[in-house]
């Protein structure tokens, strides 16, 4: 089978260029991860018709998309404050896309009181909006955009308007959703925990490029870039590797589990880094000499951040901390078991 | 300081109205209301201040809507065109319509050449005096709405397969609402109040011109007590005008 969705997608605003190509096969839901204003939401507007694009393609099925209006196009779009219609029902908003469609006024009714039921909201189906507490208004958007039957879903920053409590409860829903959907989604996030139980492909943006794609599996044991690093919570370094020993430059030498030769980047967990105030007895590998910059609470740890050759962020527990009885400015031995230190090709 | 010169102003606004409450020939209010020459003036008032708002929605939202929307050169000019009648003395544009409209003016003469038309000192030249005059309230409280109008609905009802017409009558039209109605009712108002244009172009003929504020005046040079009851018909109409917008749309 093909593939469903194959696109360039170039948006010039500015100084701002995005520069995407994209591809997804059918059925798959595709992440776009990125931080603010790395194009993503540019890239599902350039999707939906709503932004033109400067250059590039949208083809889907085989079929030329980019010179049709929006309204030409088969998406459904959950956009990032729902924008339901604000005067319409929730059955009339739901409504909307089918009458546009052409059906008649009752047959799109009796088919939006259907959508309303499968998203669990059979009896909200009169209210307005405004009365609609975040989930179930995000329901409402969702229903909406999948009742005009869509070939491609977008879905922008769908949970980030709801507070941590719903959108846990609204995240299953969303996914067993689009788990039923056939057509492709594209879905547009800032947060890599959305990202990952949401999508079976990641796509990386920074700065209006893609930074790295693939499973979120592999990508957050992976990370290309700092700020994937960070998302995953890793430490991330870019080295070249002769066998076993990855050198990170400045005579910083690591042991990895991965033999690899040449360009690499090596990652290990904040919680594989274990501090001493003095040089550790015997010689463990992966040891050097850091300075204390910072230390915050960081769940049920301390995490604290080491200066030095070799910046990192290590986790350890209130009691070693108290232990170790550290301060910023402090130096501390840093030490991780090679077995936790990954490398791979850059 | 400032308690002073506030009051003085309240006092200034306030007092004709009272004066006119006090002056008012109340006991013999009743017969005077239900003269034919005074309910023909304010049926011919309210018809006509009715159709010219009717008028002004047809031509102000569209207007209104390009104006919001629509980038072209010479928009600001266009803008301050429109509101030209709001500044310019009601009797002047009268007088304008007369030239543009009248039996040989611009316009007035392929219309009555054409279709038989004449406008000058009808009730329809009442209408278009008054709409002339009320058009920029429609306009200005209409550009406000749809400028303030969040266009996301705009986006979402395209990826919903909305037309643009779709989306302007079932998602921008019920957005901007609450601002064409603030404007209808302002226009109406204005329309109803209008004197100088309507007087110039259309005449003062009773049962066919002569509106509300023209008997007023016409009343007060032989029968004033007449002209303070016509003037209470109006202020009343205002009030009424006022308490409506308030509740409604400015809240």
């Amino acid at each position: 089978m093909g593939l469903v969705i194959d696109a360039r997608l170039v948006v010039r605003q500015g100084a701002f260029t995005l520069d995407l190509a994209l591809t997804a096969a059918p059925g798959e839901v595709v992440a776009l991860l990125g931080p603010n204003g790395a194009g993503k939401t540019t890239a599902l507007r350039a999707l939906a018709g709503l932004t033109p694009l400067s250059e590039g393609h949208i083809d889907v099925d085989g079929e030329p998309w980019h010179d049709r209006p929006a309204e030409r196009r088969p998406v459904g779009v959950v956009f990032q404050d729902y924008l339901l219609f604000p005067h319409l029902s929730a059955l009339e908003n739901v409504a909307f896309g089918p009458r546009c469609q052409g059906m008649r006024r009752r047959e799109a009714r009796r088919l939006a009181a259907e959508w309303l039921d499968r998203v669990g909201l059979a009896d909200q189906a009169a209210r307005k909006p405004r009365t609609l507490s975040g989930g179930q208004a995000q329901r409402v958007a969702l229903a909406r955009a999948l009742a005009v039957r869509p070939r491609l879903l977008l879905l922008d920053e769908p949970l980030s308007a709801l507070d941590a409590h719903t959108r846990l409860g609204v995240r299953a829903r969303l996914r067993r959703h689009l788990a039923d959907f056939e057509g492709t989604a594209v879905l547009v996030t800032h947060d890599p925990l959305d990202a990952m139980a949401l999508a079976d492909r990641l796509v990386v943006i920074e700065n209006g490029s893609v930074v790295q794609e693939g499973a979120p599996a592999h990508v957050a044991r992976h990370p290309r870039t700092d700020y994937v690093a960070r998302l995953v919570g890793l430490n991330l370094y870019r080295g070249t590797a002769h066998g076993h020993t990855v050198s990170l430059g400045e005579g910083v030498g690591f042991d990895a589990a991965e033999a690899l030769d040449g360009e690499v980047f090596l990652a290990f967990p904040p919680s594989a880094v274990a501090l001493f105030r003095t040089r550790p007895d015997g010689s463990p590998r992966n040891l050097w000499q850091a300075t204390v910059g910072g230390i915050e609470p960081h769940a049920d740890q301390i995490r604290i951040y080491l200066e030095g050759p070799v910046r990192a962020a290590a986790d350890v527990t209130p009691a070693a901390l108290a232990e170790l009885r550290l301060a910023e400015g402090d130096p501390v031995w840093a030490a991780v078991k090679a077995a936790e230190t990954h490398a791979y090709p850059a | 300081m400032l308690v002073l010169p506030a009051l003085l102003g309240l006092a200034f606004l306030v007092l004709p109205l009272a004066g006119l409450l006090l002056r008012a020939p109340w006991s013999t209010l009743g017969t005077r209301l239900a003269r034919p020459e005074i309910l023909e003036a304010l049926r011919l008032s309210l018809v006509s201040a009715t159709l010219a708002t009717l008028f002004c929605l047809l031509v102000g939202v569209p207007l209104a809507w390009v104006l919001a929307r629509v980038d072209f050169p010479g928009r600001r000019l266009v803008r301050a065109l429109v509101t030209v009648p709001l500044v310019l003395p009601p009797v002047v544009g009268g007088v304008a319509l007369l030239l543009a409209l009248g039996r040989n003016g611009l316009a007035g003469r392929w219309l009555d050449r054409w279709f038989g038309v004449t406008l000058p000192f009808t009730t329809a030249g009442v209408v278009v005096a008054e709409a002339f005059v009320a058009l920029p309230f429609l306009v200005i409280s209409v550009e406000g709405a749809v400028r303030a109008a969040d266009l996301r609905y705009e986006d979402a009802a395209a990826t919903l397969g909305a037309t643009r017409w779709t989306t302007f009558r079932r998602v921008t039209l019920p957005l901007i609402a609450p601002g064409v109605g603030a404007g209808a009712v302002l226009c109406w108002a204005r329309a109803l109040g209008e004197f100088g244009a309507t007087i110039t172009f259309a005449g003062n003929f009773p049962g066919r011109t002569q509106t509300m504020p023209l008997a007023v005046y016409l009343a007060l040079e032989n029968d004033p007590q007449a002209a303070i009851v016509l003037s209470l018909v109006l202020l009343a109409v205002s009030v009424i005008v006022l308490a409506g917008l308030r509740g409604r749309w400015v809240s």
